[in-house]
C-alpha cells in the first residue's frame, strides 16, 4: 500500500490491508490483535508505524520520493493468506471503470492472473 | 482461452476474472481486445494480487465460492492447451541460432498440466463443496505461498517501484524492484515484469539486474519452474 503521509484514515487502510483498526485493535476475518493506544491518534486515524509494527507489515521508504509502502502481514499465519475468507480486490477493467471482486457474491468465481510479458 | 472456458462453464455457475500483471496497460491491452472476453478482464499494475493471493508466477488461478470463501489458493492454472507453448514444443531446433536454441531446449522442459486442471475445475462446478478438489480453509492457508519479512518486503519494494515507475522516475524503481528480486527470487511476476521492460524480447541479462529468465530458470531447472499440480 502507497503511503504519503503515516497517519490515514481506518476505513482506506482497512480497504488495502483488510485489517480494520478499532480501539480495541485491528481485526480481519477470523482474527483480531490487539494494539496499544498509540495505535490510533487523538482524531482516530492509524497510526501506520505502530499498527505496522503490531502486525509485522513493513514499512519502506523512498526517501528521495517522500512516500511509503506498507507491504502485507507476516505474524499471523505466516503465509500469504491470513485467512481463507477473499479479500476484497478493487481494479481497474481496461475502459479504466473500477470493478470490485465482491459484486460476483453468490457465483463461483476463478481469478486468473496472466500476464502480457 | 479463458473465454472458452467462460462460454462452457458460465451456464453452469462459474465467472472468471482475468487479472493482467502489467505495469504497462498498453502492453496486455491488444490481447485483451482480441480475446472478446464477456468476462470482467482487470489490469494489475502494482501486482497487488501476489500480496492478496500470494501468486508469484503466471497463469496462476485461485477459486473462491458462492460465499466469498477460497477453496483453492494460487496455483498454476492452464485451461487448455496453450498455442504458443505447443507451437515452441514442436520447434526443431536445429533449425534456429545456437542460443535461442538453447532457451527453446530449456523451455520445452516447463511441465504444465492442462487437462488435469480442466478437470478439476468441472468436477469443482459440477460438485461444489463436495469436489474433492474444493479444500477446507485451513488446508487453504496451509497451501498459500509462505510469507516471512522478506517476502513482505519484496511486496512493499515492487509496489514502490512501480509507483515511481508510473510517476516518471525508472531508476528510481529499478532500484527497488531490485531488492523485490533479492528477497523474493521465486516471485517470478517481480522477475519476469522488471526484464521485460529492459529486454522485451528475451528478458535477458542486463546491467540493471542480476538475473535474467534464461538464466534463473536455469538455476532451479525448468521441470521446477511451475510446481507439480495437487489434487
Amino acid at each position: 500500500m502507497i503511503l504519503t503521509e503515516l497517519e490515514i484514515d481506518a476505513a482506506t487502510f482497512e480497504a488495502r490491508t483488510g485489517w480494520a483498526v478499532r480501539p480495541e485493535g485491528a481485526c480481519k476475518a477470523e482474527h483480531c490483535v490487539v494494539l496499544p493506544p498509540e495505535a490510533r491518534t487523538a482524531d482516530g486515524k492509524v497510526a501506520v508505524e505502530v499498527v505496522a509494527e503490531h502486525l509485522g507489515m513493513p514499512l519502506v521508504h523512498d526517501a528521495a520520493a517522500k512516500v511509503w509502502a506498507v507491504g502485507p502481514d507476516t505474524t499471523v499465519t505466516g503465509r500469504a493468506l491470513t485467512t481463507a475468507r477473499v479479500p476484497e480486490l478493487e481494479l481497474p477493467d481496461f475502459g479504466g471503470n473500477p470493478f470490485k471482486l465482491s459484486s460476483l457474491r453468490g457465483q463461483k468465481v476463478l481469478l486468473v492472473a496472466w500476464a502480457s510479458w | 482461452m479463458w473465454q472458452d472456458v467462460r462460454s462452457r462453464l458460465h451456464p453452469r455457475g462459474l465467472e472468471i476474472v482475468t487479472v493482467a500483471l502489467d505495469v504497462d496497460v498498453e502492453a496486455a491491452r491488444p490481447s485483451v481486445e482480441a480475446a472478446k472476453a464477456e468476462h470482467p478482464s482487470l489490469i494489475d499494475q502494482a501486482h497487488v494480487v501476489d500480496e492478496l493471493f500470494g501468486i508469484v508466477n503466471v497463469p496462476n488461478g485461485v477459486w473462491i465460492d458462492e460465499d466469498g470463501m477460497i477453496v483453492r489458493p494460487a496455483e498454476p492454472a492452464f485451461p487448455g492447451h496453450n498455442p504458443i507453448m505447443d507451437q515452441l514444443r514442436n520447434v526443431d531446433v536445429s533449425t534456429v541460432p545456437p542460443e535461442v536454441a538453447e532457451m527453446l531446449t530449456e523451455a520445452k522442459k516447463i511441465k504444465t498440466d492442462p487437462d488435469a486442471y480442466f478437470a478439476m475445475v468441472l468436477d469443482w462446478v459440477e460438485h461444489g463443496a463436495n469436489s474433492r478438489h474444493a479444500l477446507e480453509p485451513e488446508e487453504v492457508i496451509r497451501r498459500s505461498m509462505p510469507r516471512e519479512r522478506d517476502e513482505a518486503l519484496a511486496a512493499a519494494h515492487f509496489e514502490l517501484g512501480e509507483h515511481l515507475h508510473r510517476g516518471g522516475d525508472h531508476d528510481a524503481a529499478i532500484a527497488h524492484w531490485r531488492e523485490s528480486h533479492r528477497r523474493f527470487p521465486t516471485n517470478w511476476t517481480y522477475k519476469r515484469q522488471a526484464w521485460e521492460l529492459e529486454d522485451p524480447m528475451r528478458q535477458g541479462r542486463t546491467e540493471h539486474y542480476e538475473g535474467s529468465w534464461f538464466d534463473d530458470i536455469k538455476a532451479i531447472g525448468a521441470e521446477n519452474y511451475y510446481p507439480k499440480l495437487l489434487p
